[in-house]
């Protein structure tokens, strides 16, 4: 600033300069750091309890004679490591969305699904499976399970991003919070009475959404975490280009553009994002809950920081978090197993009500 | 960019007209803004803080036009415009866990874009706005927990940390204790008089004795303007009596300059 050219703007800076303070960053740097490292064993460890927690549960015996069966590489390799990885993928997915969610419409509360993609996928998945019971009485049951199986992924996935771009339309692009937001609430409720319209004409096709939509991991294998894993490396990479627009948005919207933030394209680049991380988790492993809301909580609680920061860190909690609820699903009323999106739904629950008792809403 | 020479007006409304739900809130505003210090004065709901959102491009309007160094206000892209014009918000609307420091580097947000990674010339221009506003003692503290006159320190810096050369400020004293009151009047009037290139300052103030240190006045009420012109002008000091409806009285201190009081005095 050319104003330093005068005597008194120079002398005052300089005098503020020497003022340089304790170096309050460091704290922040070290809190960042413990929580990676956190995170970090925490990860392992819920890698370790998943690859244990099979059949007999949390059974480190009955884990110990399975690795010494000839059925190791099966059980193992093709069976819980998919899952268990695959669960961290699906967290990490949720925690990210989440992470985006609240930064782009500025609310601490806002959930991935809050645009339309958790009804989109839900009239989706039961569009196919009501397909699936009228055209099961022509063609081999066989056929119509595979069908059903692949049939579910992709409507899940496309139905997500489908109820997404609805919400996008009715709201005439991503400029204006509020009509996204109200717009993702007309979606959401004429989506929902369509699925329920559907499963009162074909209701088979409500247990098999109930199965899909409670959220589940047992679906995972070696081609879930090839996509999931892609998608998070893009996701991750993309949201740390668009750091910055979420740091500049937490001084209000005006303030945002006044920045030199071209608000509109950045807000839907945003939500095309959490749109696409929200229905590849879902298309995986159904509708989990509040791991997308209580992950970047987390983060911010316990090591808060710019959005370069929030963004990977919820990423990494969400992934935690998820395979601790897998393995808790899989390990509590083994050989049966809980959805995992009961547990999540549980455990989120709690913590919130805790988050409320303490020091109400933030 | 072209530096305009110091008579070209550096801002210009013709026929602006806005409407906020449903009710026109300006009317037909011609203004022209030159380098130096402009303090845009007027009673609640005149309608200041909307005109200078039309006059930042952040509002558009339904009749008339801005021009920004003589180019129409939509034609200039928004990364390129944030270059010559910052705008400081009334009121922070917060939320997030930024700290000062992070939150004074998004200033340069026209200069890097969106990943560009700050240079030398980038953390001297934050340093140097965070050393004017008196804000370097928090850089490390979160924006969140300092109290409102801080904060509103730490959003000019954000502001200043552009270099952008026209700087319009919405109530930039709001919730500043005295001492800081009079050390912005200062920093304003030597960034539009002694600084090379001048500044443009188009600020909206509540605060009349500080008003009254600018070089000129732009007096709006009712959603349109009133009078324009140097503090020292008798009619436009009578037209800012009666805008305020007689609870001020204007008259020259002993040194001459405008000075005003509140007329409490039921008389």
């Amino acid at each position: 600033m050319s104003a330093e050219a005068s005597p008194a703007g120079a002398s005052h800076s300089a005098a503020l300069g020497n003022m340089q303070v304790a170096p309050a960053e460091d704290i922040d740097v070290r809190r960042r750091r413990r929580l990676l490292l956190w995170l970090l064993g925490l990860a392992l460890l819920g890698v370790g309890a998943g690859l244990i927690t099979g059949a007999h549960g949390f059974s480190p015996s009955a884990f110990w004679a399975d690795l010494q069966g000839d059925q190791a590489g099966l059980i193992f390799g093709q069976i819980r490591a998919p899952r268990t990885l695959g669960a961290a993928l699906v967290g990490a997915l949720l925690g990210l969305s989440g992470a985006i969610a609240q930064g782009v419409f500025r609310n601490p509360l806002a959930d991935p699904y809050l645009l339309g993609s958790a009804s989109g996928a839900g009239l989706a998945v039961v569009l196919v499976l009501a397909a699936a019971a009228l055209g099961g009485a022509y063609i081999s049951l066989a056929t119509v399970i595979w069908l059903e199986r692949i049939g579910l992924v992709a409507a899940a996935f496309f139905g997500s991003i489908a109820g997404v771009s609805l919400t996008l339309m009715l709201a005439q692009g991503a400029v204006q919070t509020l009509r996204l937001l109200l717009a993702g609430v007309v979606v959401g409720v004429l989506l929902g009475a369509g699925t329920d319209l559907l499963t009162v004409i074909s209701p088979d096709a409500l247990r098999g959404k109930q199965v899909f939509l409670l959220g589940s991991t047992s679906f995972l294998g070696h081609s879930s975490l090839l996509m999931m894993g892609s998608g998070l490396l893009l996701l991750l990479w993309l949201a740390r280009r668009q750091a910055r627009a979420l740091d500049a948005l937490t001084l209000g919207e005006d303030s945002a553009i006044s920045l030199g933030l071209d608000l509109g394209r950045a807000r839907l680049a945003l939500v095309m994002m959490l749109s696409l991380g929200t229905a590849l988790a879902v298309s995986q492993a159904g509708l989990v809950a509040f791991v997308g809301l209580v992950a970047p909580h987390l983060v911010r609680r316990h090591a808060p920081g710019p959005h370069a920061w929030l963004l990977l860190a919820s990423a990494a909690m969400g992934a935690v978090l998820l395979l601790v609820a897998d393995v808790i699903s899989r390990a509590l009323i083994a050989p049966q197993e809980l959805p995992v999106g009961v547990v999540t739904a549980v455990l989120g629950g709690i913590y919130l009500f805790v988050l409320l008792k303490r020091r109400g809403l933030p | 960019m072209t530096q305009p020479s110091s008579d070209a007006s550096v801002l210009q409304a013709r026929g602006l007209s806005v409407r906020l739900g449903g009710r026109e809130v300006l009317h037909s505003i011609d203004a022209a803004i030159r380098p130096g210090w402009t303090a845009l004065v007027g009673p609640n709901g005149a309608g200041k803080s909307t005109l200078l959102r039309t006059l930042a491009g952040l509002q558009r309007p339904d009749a008339g036009e801005v021009q920004l160094l003589g180019r129409s206000m939509a034609q200039w892209r928004v990364a390129e415009r944030a270059r010559h014009l910052a705008w400081l918000a009334q009121q922070g609307d917060i939320t997030g866990e930024l700290t000062v420091r992070e939150t004074v580097d998004l200033g340069r947000i026209a200069h890097l874009g969106l990943m560009g990674n700050p240079g030398v010339a980038d953390a001297a221009a934050v340093e140097r706005a965070m050393a004017l506003t008196e804000c370097t003692a928090w850089s490390q503290r979160r924006l969140q927990a300092l109290v409102g006159g801080e904060r509103q320190r730490v959003l000019l810096a954000r502001a200043l940390a552009t270099e952008a050369p026209l700087l319009l400020l919405d109530e930039p004293t709001t919730h500043l204790d005295a001492p800081h009151q009079v050390a912005l009047a200062r920093l304003f009037a030597r960034l539009a008089r002694y600084s090379q290139p001048r500044h443009t300052l188009l600020t909206v103030l509540h605060d009349l004795p500080i008003a009254l240190q600018a070089d000129r006045l732009l007096v709006l009420a009712n959603g349109r303007v009133q009078a324009e012109g140097p503090p020292t002008d008798p009619a436009l000091q009578k037209t800012l009596m009666a805008v305020f409806g007689g609870a001020i009285r204007i008259e020259p201190d002993r040194s001459g300059r405008p000075s005003v009081a509140l007329v409490l005095d039921q008389g």
